[in-house]
């Protein structure tokens, strides 16, 4: 499966800027480990050591929000990693 | 090198690089603009290298690492993490990667970090790959070690390596207390005893204490100071009873505070900067006269050191690790605020000046060479 995965801001630094790369995988697990073969560190950033999604990190598959990695994607959808956080 | 003070900030790091005479400071940066710099440390084995500890509001904590004086930075490949549990067991998760500490002068390559929830990480590849210390962080004492916690999760800090015995660790816990290795971090014994916890129903427990900040003389490694929440104290090993040298403090200041820093050459001379803690804990200088109180007797007696400092409406706080001490003969002494100042005194405290303002919140200030 081939979807695209748009990246937030903060995370840039681990896509040389590119705002969205095509990933594959056919669940939201498998996107993320293609994603970091070719984007090192930026796993962990959003997922912590236990498959949880951080706490200020939202992770949709074209408009549904995603709560787990085991969440489903085919073919020719978009994954948004969206970054959620409020005050100064 | 010309010295240069290394500024965590909640939203980036700074450099400040000293002129020969330490009167002119160069503010360089910011790097890492936006992101939580929770400590910086230059590897005193490789003076080239420096580690730094560092997220964002958004994004998972990570190490970062330069081998050119901090003017490029490379991410762990393997920040410290939690080693995943089993169904049933607590699934603890690193917050913030809040402290971090070079290895003993044999093992050039080994760091330690410490993170909050309280755990505890070891490199043996210079900072590239992080492991848990599974003798403390899976230690079965250590729910209990650490059970009072806070909200925001208790941090473990003040990573000390004994210069004589790489095996020999002390590690502070607020809340939590300090602890001690013998066996290079496989096994762990509380070393609390003389410290007071006047928060707690019973203030002589064996652990469960506030330790803000601890630190260990290089040449007089039996000797470690501690700024708690309860006091200031002293340890002489092979005595294992803390001794409360705040009592020597004006009573109207009081010895609470969160740094402490000791002269590099001279075991008896300590600094701190104390701070307001009655009531509600208001945790700013005291009564907005912001002061530095050194010892030169190991805590027998203290001397107000405020001279340049503001005399009125000035209510700093300084964290536990945003003041330090630099390494000449007559040492440099540094401390930076949550308001974003940085002061500097060139003469070992007796007067102070303001080198830079305008800074975000500050975490953290160190020394490099």
């Amino acid at each position: 499966m081939s979807c695209t995965v748009r990246i937030a801001s903060p995370l840039r630094s681990y896509t040389a800027g590119v705002p969205a790369l095509a990933a594959r995988g056919s669940t939201l697990a498998e996107v993320l480990a293609n994603l970091e073969q070719r984007c090192p560190g930026i796993r962990f950033r959003m997922i912590d050591e236990h498959d949880r999604i951080r706490p200020h990190m939202r992770l949709f598959v074209n408009t549904s929000e995603a709560r787990e990695l085991s969440a489903v994607v085919r073919d020719g959808d978009t994954v948004h990693v969206i970054c959620a956080l409020s005050g100064g | 090198m010309a010295d240069t003070l290394w500024i965590g900030t909640r939203k980036g790091l700074f450099g400040l690089r000293a002129d020969g005479a330490r009167r002119q400071w160069k503010l360089a940066g910011p790097q890492f603009l936006g992101h939580i710099i929770h400590h910086v440390v230059q590897d005193p084995r490789e003076p080239r290298v420096l580690l730094l500890a560092a997220k964002t509001g958004h994004l998972g904590p990570t190490v970062f690492r330069s081998t050119d004086r901090g003017r490029s930075w490379r991410e762990a490949a393997r920040p410290p993490a939690f080693r995943k549990v089993s169904d049933g067991e607590e699934a603890r998760a690193v917050q913030r990667v809040f402290w971090l500490a070079p290895g003993h002068h044999t093992q050039a390559a080994t760091w330690y970090a410490g993170s909050s929830p309280a755990g505890l990480f070891r490199s043996t590849d210079g900072g590239e790959h992080w492991e848990p210390v599974a003798g403390f962080n899976d230690h079965p004492m250590r729910p209990k070690w650490a059970a009072l916690g806070t909200p925001d999760g208790e941090f473990l800090h003040s990573i000390l390596v004994d210069p004589r015995d790489p095996r020999h660790l002390y590690i502070a816990i607020s809340i939590g207390g300090v602890f001690e290795s013998t066996d290079a971090g496989g096994n762990w014994t509380p070393l609390n005893e003389g410290c007071e916890a006047d928060f707690l129903p019973d203030p002589s427990v064996p652990f469960g204490h506030d330790p803000h900040c601890m630190v260990q003389h290089p040449a007089r490694p039996e000797r470690l100071y501690q700024q708690n929440h309860c006091g200031i104290y002293r340890l002489d090993g092979p005595e294992r009873r803390w001794k409360r040298i705040g009592r020597a403090m004006p009573k109207k200041v009081g010895d609470i505070g969160f740094p402490i820093v000791l002269h590099p050459t001279d075991p008896d001379t300590a600094w701190v900067l104390p701070m307001d803690g009655q009531s509600v804990w208001p945790r700013t200088s005291v009564g907005g006269k912001p002061a530095v109180y050194g010892t030169r007797d190991g805590g027998a007696s203290w001397r107000r050191m405020d001279r340049g400092l503001p005399h009125s409406q000035a209510w700093f706080t300084v964290l536990r690790q945003a003041m330090c001490a630099d390494t000449h003969a007559r040492p440099g002494v540094y401390f930076g605020t949550t308001a974003g100042e940085v002061w500097a005194s060139t003469n070992s405290g007796d007067s102070w000046r303001c080198i830079v303002r305008h800074l975000p919140e500050i975490y953290s200030v160190t020394h490099a060479a």
